[in-house]
């Protein structure tokens, strides 16, 4: 096995001991990252940091200055501003944009010794399901059955891409309504949300933010509670970041549940799901059950509301948010007929620079925030938001420890499917996953097994806010009894 | 909530979003299908409910207000589609 098919935690070891040196591990993955070009996961890559970052990373393991991620290699979302690296969150509107600083999870990352081997596809703004709303073209999912190319999912689509055919080791997504989970899922790789306000939003393209978390998408739940440990901690230049300690999240993988109790939520099980998810549910529900934990059955009742609140408030903050794109400071700027003023400049710059998903969110995002309609779309759907949240709250007060659901409503599907059909079919994908960012949850999704056609589906686990070390070890549990090893076999 | 061409029209004008005359109808479509979905809400009871401000219950922080950081124009300016002596540079705004 080549290194690139590592885990963090093996390669950790490996690297302290000397087996390899961060050089070396680094260019297996470059190897691997140049012979994936056919998934379409990385958008830019960045050899030269990387090498300077595995030779600085080396000097450090050789002076026994070390912490988990020294000489780590990893993919960093498109969305992620790193500093002199084109950073355009797959959008034509940032063509050509090279941040002059770094966000708050690189630096961090980056401070610990992690290598950057290239930024990844991914949707839109992180506005999709399918990697499909990308100005790069999709991402392709390593997983195939047949001669159809299949969507990793998204936003965080080329993370999930690389991670899952191993042109890394993990990778940084972020999540507004499931792009981490979602992804993670459709391509039998583990990912985590965690409680908002846990990782810094400072230097991230902006979405939706009072929903927008970023979080690890790793091989396994150890290498998440070790990723997730770099990139977690307050950070004054986000307001809304925790000034709260964080654990150590590896330390809490005991791998002991006894006396849990694990929620079944009765709402998730909605009309059309597939009888394979639900006794892949039931399957993860016995696991948890045989480990010791206690099962019960709990009741979120606004769960069937979450969708519309979530797609009346993600896009009112994201017209607000994407009203910077204006042709003036950064990014693309449309040419100008004669005579034309700043009014044209922002019409036909933003018309030239968004996408068509995007155009739509803003739209809507613009229409429910006019006067006279804010208060019975935006306004109602923040109260709403409040009753999904204190359906949560009272599950917990009830001595809910963590609550189990599908991860997705389906397996992955075939990359152009979905173009026909009405932008609610799209949503969907979200209907699990977009709860949890409602209420600002910790929100993992784990590999359980294969569907009858050979795909990866997944179950996630909701924990209480801040309780990640919780989340992460009945992930842990839940991973070790399903015994997930399936690999896609190479084609690309 | 049916959008007719007319609201189309003046939501795109109102996010600064260029719209050909021609694809203002099907536009309308999308919009009235979203807005449609988002009517389910209206089912809820919502009464004496605040809508949510934040996320997790937490002061917002605050600091002393000075200066942090600046004399980075070149910084600042290096992204810019057009700019002339240490100005970001734009159309005419003032005939």
């Amino acid at each position: 096995m080549t290194a690139n098919t590592w885990t963090i935690a093996a390669a950790r070891d490996a690297l302290k001991k000397g087996e390899i040196t961060a050089t070396d591990l680094t260019m297996a993955c470059l190897t691997a990252m140049d012979a994936g070009d056919a998934l379409g996961a990385y958008v830019h890559k960045t050899p030269e940091i990387a090498l300077d970052q595995a030779r600085a990373a080396d000097a450090r393991l050789a002076q026994g200055d070390a912490p988990a991620m020294c000489g780590i290699p990893l993919g960093i979302k498109d969305l992620f501003c790193t500093k002199g690296v084109p950073s355009q969150a797959a959008s034509n509107i940032l063509r050509g944009f090279r941040p002059e600083y770094e966000s708050t999870v690189t630096t961090r990352l980056f401070e610990a010794g992690a290598v950057m081997l290239g930024k990844l596809n991914m949707d839109e703004f992180a506005m999709g399901s399918s990697n499909e709303t990308s100005c790069y073209g999709p991402a392709v999912n390593p997983w195939r059955i047949d001669d159809r190319e299949l969507t990793p999912g998204g936003s965080s689509g080329g993370s999930a891409a690389a991670v899952a055919g191993d042109l890394c080791l993990a990778a940084t997504g972020t999540d507004t309504g499931g792009s981490i989970r979602q992804p993670a899922a459709f391509t039998g790789i583990v990912g985590i949300k965690p409680t908002y306000g846990r990782v810094s939003r400072w230097g991230i393209v902006a979405f939706a933010s009072s929903l927008d978390q970023a979080g690890p998408m790793t091989k396994s739940v150890r290498d998440a509670a070790i990723m997730l440990g770099a990139m977690a901690g307050h950070d004054p230049k986000d307001s809304t970041s925790a000034d709260i300690p964080v654990p150590d999240f590896e330390a809490a993988l005991t791998g002991d549940i006894r006396g849990k109790k694990i929620g079944i939520p009765r709402e998730y099980r909605i009309d059309g799901m597939p009888a394979e998810i639900d006794a892949l549910w039931h399957r993860g529900a016995e696991m948890l059950r045989d480990a010791g934990a206690e099962i019960v059955d709990i009741s979120l009742p606004h769960t069937k509301y979450a969708l519309p609140a979530y797609y009346v408030i993600a896009p009112a903050e994201a017209s607000s948010n994407l009203a910077r794109y204006d042709g003036v400071r950064y990014g693309h700027r449309a040419k100008l007929s004669h005579g034309d003023g700043v009014t044209e400049m922002y019409e036909k710059t933003r018309a030239e620079g968004f996408g068509h998903e995007v155009q739509r969110r803003v739209m809507i995002g613009t229409y429910v925030l006019s006067a006279g309609f804010y208060d019975a779309y935006y306004n109602r759907a923040r109260k709403v938001r409040a009753l999904i949240k204190r359906d949560f709250e009272q599950a917990f007060a009830a001595g809910v420890d963590a609550i189990l659901t599908p991860a997705t409503p389906s397996a992955a599907f075939g990359l152009g499917e979905m173009s026909q059909a009405d932008p609610i079919q799209m949503y969907l994908n979200d209907v699990f996953t977009v709860t949890v960012n409602l209420a600002g949850l910790p929100g993992i999704s784990v590999p359980v097994g294969l569907d009858g056609q050979g795909l990866p589906l997944g179950l996630q686990l909701i924990g209480r806010p801040w309780e990640e070390g919780d989340l992460l070890n009945h992930a842990y549990v839940l991973e070790r009894a399903a015994g997930f090893v399936a690999k896609p076999q190479k084609w690309w | 909530m049916s959008i007719d061409v007319e609201t189309a029209r003046r939501v795109a004008k109102l996010a600064r979003i260029q719209v050909d005359e021609s694809d203002l109808a099907a536009l309308a479509g999308e919009l009235s299908g979203i807005l449609t979905f988002m009517e389910q809400l209206n089912e809820v009871d919502v009464t004496g409910v605040e809508p949510m401000t934040s996320v997790t219950p937490m002061r917002l922080k605050r600091r002393a207000d000075v200066v942090t950081d600046g004399n980075i124009q070149e910084a600042v300016l290096k992204n810019a589609p057009e700019s002339r002596e240490g100005f970001f540079v734009v159309p005419k705004v003032v005939e």
